[in-house]
């Protein structure tokens, strides 16, 4: 090699370097403030920290039993899984009762169906938040049973707003499986609900998944359509309402910063452990909103 | 498979059901809300549109709209495209590519905090924790207060959207320039082609399709997005989008307006969305 292209590929380094840092710097920034002394935290910027990173006396856990207890955010913790987990399960076996119907059964119209299900892909979720809000008003008025500003107000709109991609992206995956499959259960004497359970459900599992982890992550941070059913400040809150409030309110970064982390590390953990089924969820569900 | 004729039904009907309720029926009296006034119970008009596309505190907002679209969605595309090339090349590719794209289930609001953080403000003479503030002034500069300052806040709030999507533009794009053919390449460069011009003049063309898709979804993105803003500044000081300021309008319980909002948004993202569509049909990705 050239002096010239030596000096070049550094300086892709450089750049690349830079770049990475970029990405990672913050967030370490974040992580690292969480664990220091609230007086700590305002003398001096957290990458002080750096020059003496193993003098373990200066962190401490203090921030976060503050938040858990003090801010009483155990609770908008687990509000945030009373949410996350219905609105993920619920709407993907439901997509996959409909998917499987639309990728291997007979019947008028399943062509139009599997369009119009494409098609409802289009809808911004924005469309939808003033009707449902009115819809929801009119039925407790009706029926007395509360609606906005309730968990399950909440899961059921995700549920209806989740259908359209997850019985689109399960249909995909349901279609790739091999016609012989279907034929031997039929031989083997199966009935429809037997070749669902046993067969088919089973073998989409992998496609599901992806499903699921995009569904987890979306509802797991989002604040439009969460803020939309509850209010900020609501006993239902879930973290990312809370955070978003401590947020706005002003810099408490001890509390902030710990919050912040608690509401984080579940997509990291998720990150982390299924890290392949992560991306393919991510890329495929940037369609929704 | 052959059933008895009302068996797909069956499985059909909880998830039809609610599409219908949660998104076809919604939709439509939208449109019909968006023609009401306030508590969607008199009949306005067009008054609702008129009122986007002539106050002059909505003119702000529709070009804040134009600005993120303008500025947003170009350098996220881009910068994704030149670190698939450029890391593809290198050996810490899969552990770059792993940070990048980690905002990506951080999201907004984590990621809000994060660079709340690192913009953090304190009065001239006090000690700067916020990173930006503290190299600002360390090179002599005043602190500056980065999201109120309303000449550049946008700006800002656009940093930390471009921070959480890269990863997105990146993955895909990396997946779909592994998948090129390098002879081609090689071709180009035995010709005499310096890298820049193989950059431009056969990566960019042969990667044409992925790049346009990224950048429809990236379009339809900025049109809906609303978290990273209400996040950072809850569409203060100037920072107001369609999307939040229909937020803010549903709040007011102002449903005629935040329906005409909502439609706007909706006739935006149209072209790019079926464009999109069409795109993700011919590749198969589903």
């Amino acid at each position: 090699m050239d002096g010239t292209r030596i000096l070049r590929r550094s300086f892709v380094h450089l750049i690349l370097i830079f770049l990475t840092l970029m990405w990672f710097l913050p967030t370490l920034g974040l992580f690292i403030t969480s664990f220091r002394d609230p007086a700590a935290i305002a003398d001096s910027g957290w990458w002080t920290v750096l020059t003496q990173f193993w003098e373990t006396s200066q962190y401490t856990l203090q921030n976060y039993i503050n938040v858990w207890e003090g801010e009483n955010m155990a609770r908008n913790f687990w509000n945030s899984v009373k949410i996350s987990i219905p609105s993920t399960v619920i709407p993907i076996i439901i997509a996959s009762f409909a998917a499987f119907a639309l990728a291997w059964m007979d019947f008028p119209g399943r062509r139009f169906l599997v369009i119009f299900t494409a098609a409802m892909l289009i809808v911004p979720l924005h469309l939808t938040f003033v009707p449902v809000i009115r819809m929801y008003l009119g039925f407790s008025e009706l029926t007395g049973i509360k609606m906005m500003g309730e968990i399950h107000g909440l899961v059921l709109a995700h549920a209806g707003y989740a259908m359209p991609l997850a019985i689109y992206l399960i249909y995909n995956f349901m279609l790739e499986l091999p016609r012989e499959l279907f034929e031997s259960a039929v031989i083997d004497g199966a009935n429809t609900w037997q070749t669902f359970w046993r067969i088919v459900f089973p073998l989409s599992l992998p496609g599901m998944v992806s499903v699921a982890v995009f569904q987890f992550l979306w509802v797991w941070n989002s604040v439009l359509v969460t803020a939309m059913f509850i209010q900020f400040g609501s006993r239902n809150a879930p973290l990312q309402i809370l955070l978003t409030d401590i947020g706005q309110m002003g810099r408490e970064w001890q509390k902030l910063t710990a919050a912040a982390f608690i509401l984080i590390i579940v997509p990291m953990l998720l990150f982390f452990a299924l890290q392949r089924y992560f991306v393919r969820g991510l890329l495929g569900g940037s369609v929704k909103g | 498979m052959r059933t008895r004729p009302w068996v797909p039904w069956l499985y059909l009907t909880p998830g039809l059901l609610l599409m219908i309720v949660f998104l076809v029926y919604p939709a439509i009296n939208n449109f019909i809300i968006s023609f009401h006034g306030r508590l969607a119970r008199e009949f306005v008009g067009l008054a609702n549109y008129e009122y986007i596309f002539t106050d002059d505190r909505m003119i702000g907002v529709l070009g804040n709209q134009v600005l993120w679209l303008l500025l947003y969605v170009p350098i996220v595309v881009l910068l994704g495209v030149v670190l698939a090339v450029l890391l593809d090349r290198v050996r810490y590719e899969r552990i770059s590519k792993g940070l990048i794209f980690m905002p990506m289930g951080i999201q907004a609001v984590g990621a809000g905090i994060v660079w709340k953080f690192v913009y953090a403000y304190a009065p001239k003479g006090e000690e700067q924790i916020g990173l930006f503030n503290a190299i600002t002034t360390s090179l002599g500069g005043n602190p500056i207060a980065w999201l109120i300052e309303r000449s550049i806040n946008d700006f800002m709030i656009i940093i930390v959207a471009i921070w959480i999507w890269t990863g997105f533009s990146l993955v895909f794009s990396s997946a779909a320039y592994k998948a090129l053919p390098r002879d081609v390449r090689e071709a180009a460069r035995i010709d005499g082609a310096n890298e820049w011009q193989v950059f431009w003049r056969v990566t960019i063309p042969m990667m044409r399709i992925p790049i346009m898709t990224i950048t429809f979804t990236m379009i339809a993105f900025a049109l809906k997005l609303f978290d990273e803003i209400w996040v950072m500044t809850g569409g203060n000081f100037g920072t107001h989008i369609l999307s939040t300021k229909m937020f803010e309008s549903v709040k007011a319980t102002n449903y005629g307006r935040a329906s005409a909002i909502a439609v706007v948004i909706l006739m935006a993202i149209i072209p790019a969305i079926i464009y999109n569509i069409r795109l993700y049909r011919q590749r198969g990705v589903f």
